[in-house]
């Protein structure tokens, strides 16, 4: 389809803002020289393009989405009713605090719900997704060393298991990275651990249940380990929907966590955000805590404050919506949704796993990871073909290739919101496709066939990058 | 309770039954009992759609809304055009994720695509990313993209915005680059002391054009500086300017960004906000974040895809120079509807009002007795220095008019958009006049 | 796969040319390029970088991995194949055209094998 330069004419446009009222006055310096090839183009014409993207977009609320590790629940409406009122959406972030108590109630109340949630005591809606929670939550654990001057701990532990996030985020905060390898369940592997443990250590980054979507069972051993060589422990929140009401990371040793609000309290992702990734703490890191708070002394930075990851209190309004879904659910609904997606994670497992293999197999948590690998040998359609023929069922493919502990990775997390119809329809999918694979792998090599576009040249893209459109004059 | 699950009791007894498992508790006898919580969340029992929507209504009310806001310091009151909302609120958009699978994503690649071009033709750069958390975030990745291992120190100029400021500081918190504060005389950079204070271990300098005080800088004479001693100029702008003044590329910008926040996207008590990038050929594989590019498919037909890749935390893992693995792409969705909807002649028409407004405001002032802080050209946003701000503020908060920011016991920063009409203006000038 | 007789070849997958005056020059090998899939770009050092037996001197990217490039030799970089930059579907097409760096004052070098010795070792693998 066309690009909206391309549908564009001169002259064209809409009548949008009156005339000036008052005198013009410009300053005489500065003024721009180059041309501005922003679209001309009117109302309805913009209103059909955007329904024409609309239509080659895949969303929750256009089917299934069972990708991995990204928790695609539905996203409820009363969310975006209630964070669309005026009264939210047109505060300015500077106004006088006595004028702003709306805001910051909402802001109270989500943190206390979270915090009993997670078992910390204090968190910040600073950071605007995952990746930038844990950036946070690494930037904490830097300040805490920092006050108890342990210059020498300089390392943070990753699992090879991980998010790419991990490290990156680690890294960001200053520290320097020890990777410890899982054993043969997936899980961290305590000998390892013991081994890599040390007067550097400053910490670790845990994800659990892990990435392969199982409970590492060693957990406490773990936390303690860390702590006994004065570290201390990051909870990477990413796969809380598994255990949210059954089991609190502040209660087996984390010190901080970020959420993903986006995953588990329900938020839409988006297209890719906003998300928001609140990064929550024990007592004793709250006054390391960034951005203006509710502090003791009043509304404020902490006294130790490590700055400003964003501009003022994060994304806000992806807040709201949060809080909007955690009143709907309420205390009794945090763990039944956990269970559901567990029920039903386990469900379709247990569906596919004559065929299909499974990386790990046991009960697994709210996500399970199948291995491509015979698959590919024998016939040579790899993960990357299953979840193209995927799309022609219009179902969204799991998360393909991760971990990477896991070869030929399918990763599927289906959540507590789809049905049991749902989940039989892509069983049988799964099914038929396999099948099919095994048949006629050729076909499978060329699927999709229904989707607006076939198998994009991603060689191309990256060797020749085009990141714009380019205009004629 | 409304958990959104539809699976009813007796169906989950069934699965479960289907699968072999006598509960949903039985699915969890892997955790150890001394993991698990016991007893009940402190959290209120879940609750109906209806009272849902009147508890949190009920807490916006608390909220004092104005329609009369002449505050800005980052965050401006601006109108949206209606279309922006309608088509940002299709569930295609809302309810999908990052496109991972580009066969099924194209509207959102391309919706990327788009807006990178607009981001290029506004700011005058050559490439962009596909957005970043916000407009402080975005200043603070930008310094991350010059630092290399011989220059390390990073040069902020005092007029930048302070909360930009802080977020470059705590992103270096655990860095070993230094951060130097390059000061300011009458409002403006001063590059003198810039000139001085360069070395051979810069690696940039970062400027606000207009800056925290509305001032336009001269960036000409900065960007000779900060170029001479072979460091990199990073712009943060506020966009609407751009549609009227001098572009970051037309200065020798070496990176612009910004927050997006005036083009289409509410106030929101500071989020979800958007900040952008944009940068030179020379430098675009330093971008942090998602990139959207063209390629075509097997069939030879134009299709996009999340390019550039390999920059990226999920594969380089601990040697990735940024962690991003999102961008707001809802939010660049608006801006890119914002951009189409005002046009090339709409975005120079607003930028000329904002910075009409902010004229005839100021001169109002003057004649109430506010006295221009800084006699310099501004945009739309300016300094008065000669009253009792509090005093002041709480008066025109009485006649329900946010006033500008009080930067202290006699200083405002006092901003004006196309939002503000000449009736609102007088209104504030004549009472102002009533107090001083 | 191709591997002339007239490079060393290290079992990191790199090959090596001396040149006259303790002068060296490094690619990475055919099998390598073969294994890596299409190379979508190259981040390569600067003329007068040091660099270090064993360790990385380079990196390689091509669409979904980025692969360390290691250097069998300790010396300083006197010229980059900039070309590679552009063009990185070079080193695909032709690995030992495609030379990445030339370094001088060659002072160490690691463990090198024979065309031979190298294809032997690649078949143990």
């Amino acid at each position: 389809m066309k690009l909206i330069f391309e549908k564009s004419y001169q002259g064209r446009g809409n009548h949008i803002f009156p005339s000036l009222d008052v005198e013009v006055g410009i300053p005489e310096s500065a003024m721009r020289n180059r041309k501005n090839h922003l679209p001309e183009i009117s109302e309805n014409e913009i209103v059909r393009h955007y329904t024409e993207l609309a239509k080659r977009a895949h969303g929750v609320n256009t089917g299934f989405y069972p990708l991995g590790s990204c928790t695609m629940k539905h996203n409820p409406k009363v969310s975006e009713r209630v964070a669309s009122n005026p009264k939210f959406v047109n505060i300015h972030p500077l106004q006088p605090i006595e004028t702003t108590e709306g805001c910051r109630e909402v802001l109270k109340r989500t943190e206390e719900y979270l915090c009993e949630i997670t078992g910390m005591d204090a968190m910040t809606f600073q950071p605007a997704a995952g990746a930038h929670g844990e950036f946070t939550g690494m930037l904490l654990i830097k300040a805490y060393h920092k006050k108890k001057e342990n210059y020498d701990k300089t390392e943070i532990i990753v699992p090879d298991s991980a998010h790419g996030t991990n490290p990156a985020s680690a890294v960001m905060a200053g520290f320097e990275i020890v990777n410890i390898k899982s054993d043969k369940n997936g899980m961290v592997d305590l000998k390892e651990l013991e081994e890599k443990i040390s007067e550097k250590t400053a910490g670790i980054m845990l994800t659990n249940p892990n990435t392969v979507g199982l409970f590492d069972n060693n957990i406490l051993k773990i936390t303690q380990m860390v702590h006994d060589a004065g570290g201390l422990c990051y909870y990477d929140g990413a796969n809380l929907n598994a255990v949210m009401g059954i089991v609190r990371p502040g209660d087996v040793g984390f010190d901080v966590t970020h959420l993903n609000i986006h995953k588990t309290f329900s938020t839409p992702h988006g297209g890719g955000g906003p998300g928001s990734g609140p990064c929550g703490c024990k007592e004793f890191l709250r006054q390391f805590l960034p951005g203006i708070r509710e502090t003791k002394n009043g509304y404020e930075m902490e006294t130790e404050t490590i700055g400003n990851v964003t501009g003022y209190y994060g994304n806000f309004l992806v807040v709201v919506k949060a809080l909007a879904y955690l009143l709907s659910i309420g205390s009794d609904g945090v763990s039944l949704s956990a269970k559901n997606a567990v029920l039903n994670a386990n469900y379709m497992m247990h569906k596919l796993k004559d065929i299909y293999d499974v990386a790990y197999d046991r009960t697994c948590m709210h996500e399970f990871v199948l291995t491509l690998e015979k698959l590919k040998e024998d016939t040579g359609v790899s993960a990357l073909d299953i979840s193209k023929a995927l799309l022609d069922y219009g179902i969204h493919p799991p998360t393909m290739y991760f971990p990477l502990i896991v070869h030929e990775a399918l990763m599927i997390e289906p959540t507590e919101t789809e049905s049991k119809e749902v989940l039989n329809e892509a069983i049988l999918a799964f099914r038929k496709i396999y099948e099919d694979a095994l048949k006629n792998p050729d076909k499978a090599l060329k699927a999709p066939i229904s989707t607006p576009v076939g198998r994009l040249d991603e060689v191309q893209a990256a060797r020749k990058p085009v990141l714009r459109y380019e205009f004629e004059s | 309770m409304g958990t959104f699950i539809p699976n009813t009791r007796e169906e989950q007894k069934s699965m479960l039954e289907e699968i072999g498992y006598s509960s949903l508790d039985d699915l969890f006898k892997d955790i150890p009992t001394e993991c698990m919580f016991k007893g009940e969340l402190n959290i209120p029992k879940g609750k109906a759609e209806l009272e849902v929507v009147r508890e949190i209504d009920k807490m916006a009310d608390r909220n004092k809304m104005y329609k009369k806001i002449f505050r800005g310091a980052g965050a401006y009151y601006h109108y949206v055009p209606s279309i922006v909302d309608t088509v940002s609120n299709k569930e295609e958009f809302v309810t999908s994720y990052t496109p991972y699978q580009a066969e099924i994503s194209q509207g959102i690649l391309q919706s990327i695509f788009e807006y990178q071009t607009m981001i290029c033709e506004l700011t005058g750069m050559e490439a962009t990313n596909a957005s970043v958390y916000d407009g402080c975030s975005a200043a603070a990745e930008a310094c991350t993209m010059c630092i290399e291992r011989k220059r390390r120190k990073i040069y902020i100029s005092e007029t930048v915005d302070p909360r930009i400021i802080e977020t470059i500081r705590t992103y270096n918190f655990g860095s070993d680059a230094e951060i130097l504060m390059v000061p300011k005389v009458d409002g403006e950079t001063d590059s003198k002391s810039l000139k001085d204070m360069l070395d051979d271990q810069s690696a940039c300098l970062v400027i606000q054009q207009p800056n925290y005080f509305g001032i336009l800088e001269e960036v000409d004479a900065l960007s000779d500086v900060v170029h001479e001693a072979g460091a990199k100029l990073i712009m943060s702008c506020n966009p609407i300017s751009l549609g009227l003044l001098k572009t970051p590329g037309e200065y020798g910008a070496d990176i612009a960004v910004g927050e997006g926040q005036p083009l289409g996207l509410g106030l929101a008590y500071g989020g979800p906000y958007l900040g952008f990038m944009a940068t030179t050929k020379k430098m675009f594989r330093k971008l942090p974040g998602r990139i959207a590019g063209e390629t075509v498919d097997k069939n030879g037909e134009r299709g996009f895809v999340l390019t550039l890749q390999a920059r990226e935390q999920h594969i380089r893992r601990e040697k990735a120079s940024s962690n991003i693995c999102s961008n707001q792409a809802l939010c660049a969705l608006k801006v890119a509807v914002y951009l189409s909807a005002v046009g090339p002649k709409g975005i120079k028409e607003v930028a000329v009002q904002c910075t009409s407004k902010a004229h005839y405001l100021q001169k109002g002032l003057e004649k109430a007795g506010l006295k221009l802080e800084y006699d310099k050209p501004f945009f739309n946003e300016f300094v008065t220095d000669s009253c009792d701000s509090s005093k002041l503020l709480k008066a025109l908060d009485e006649k329900d008019i946010l006033g500008g920011l009080p930067l202290g016991d006699n200083r405002i920063l006092w901003c004006a958009t196309e939002m503000a009409t000449k009736e609102d203006m007088d209104e504030l000038i004549n009472a102002t006049k009533e107090v001083s | 796969m191709n591997y002339p007789k007239e490079l060393f070849y290290t079992k990191s997958h790199e090959w090596l040319k001396y040149e006259e005056n303790d002068a060296a020059v490094v690619g990475i090998t055919d099998y390598a390029q073969d294994s890596l899939g299409d190379l979508v770009f190259i981040n390569l050092p600067e003329v007068g970088d040091a660099v270090s037996m064993g360790e990385s001197f380079a990196d390689v990217e091509s669409v979904k991995a980025v692969s360390d490039v290691i250097s069998p030799v300790t010396g300083s970089v006197c010229e980059v194949n900039e070309e590679l930059m552009d063009e990185p579907e070079k080193i695909n097409e032709s690995p030992y055209e495609a030379w990445f760096i030339k370094v001088e004052n060659v002072k160490d070098h690691e463990e090198l094998l024979t065309a031979d010795e190298y294809e032997k070792f690649l078949k143990e693998k």
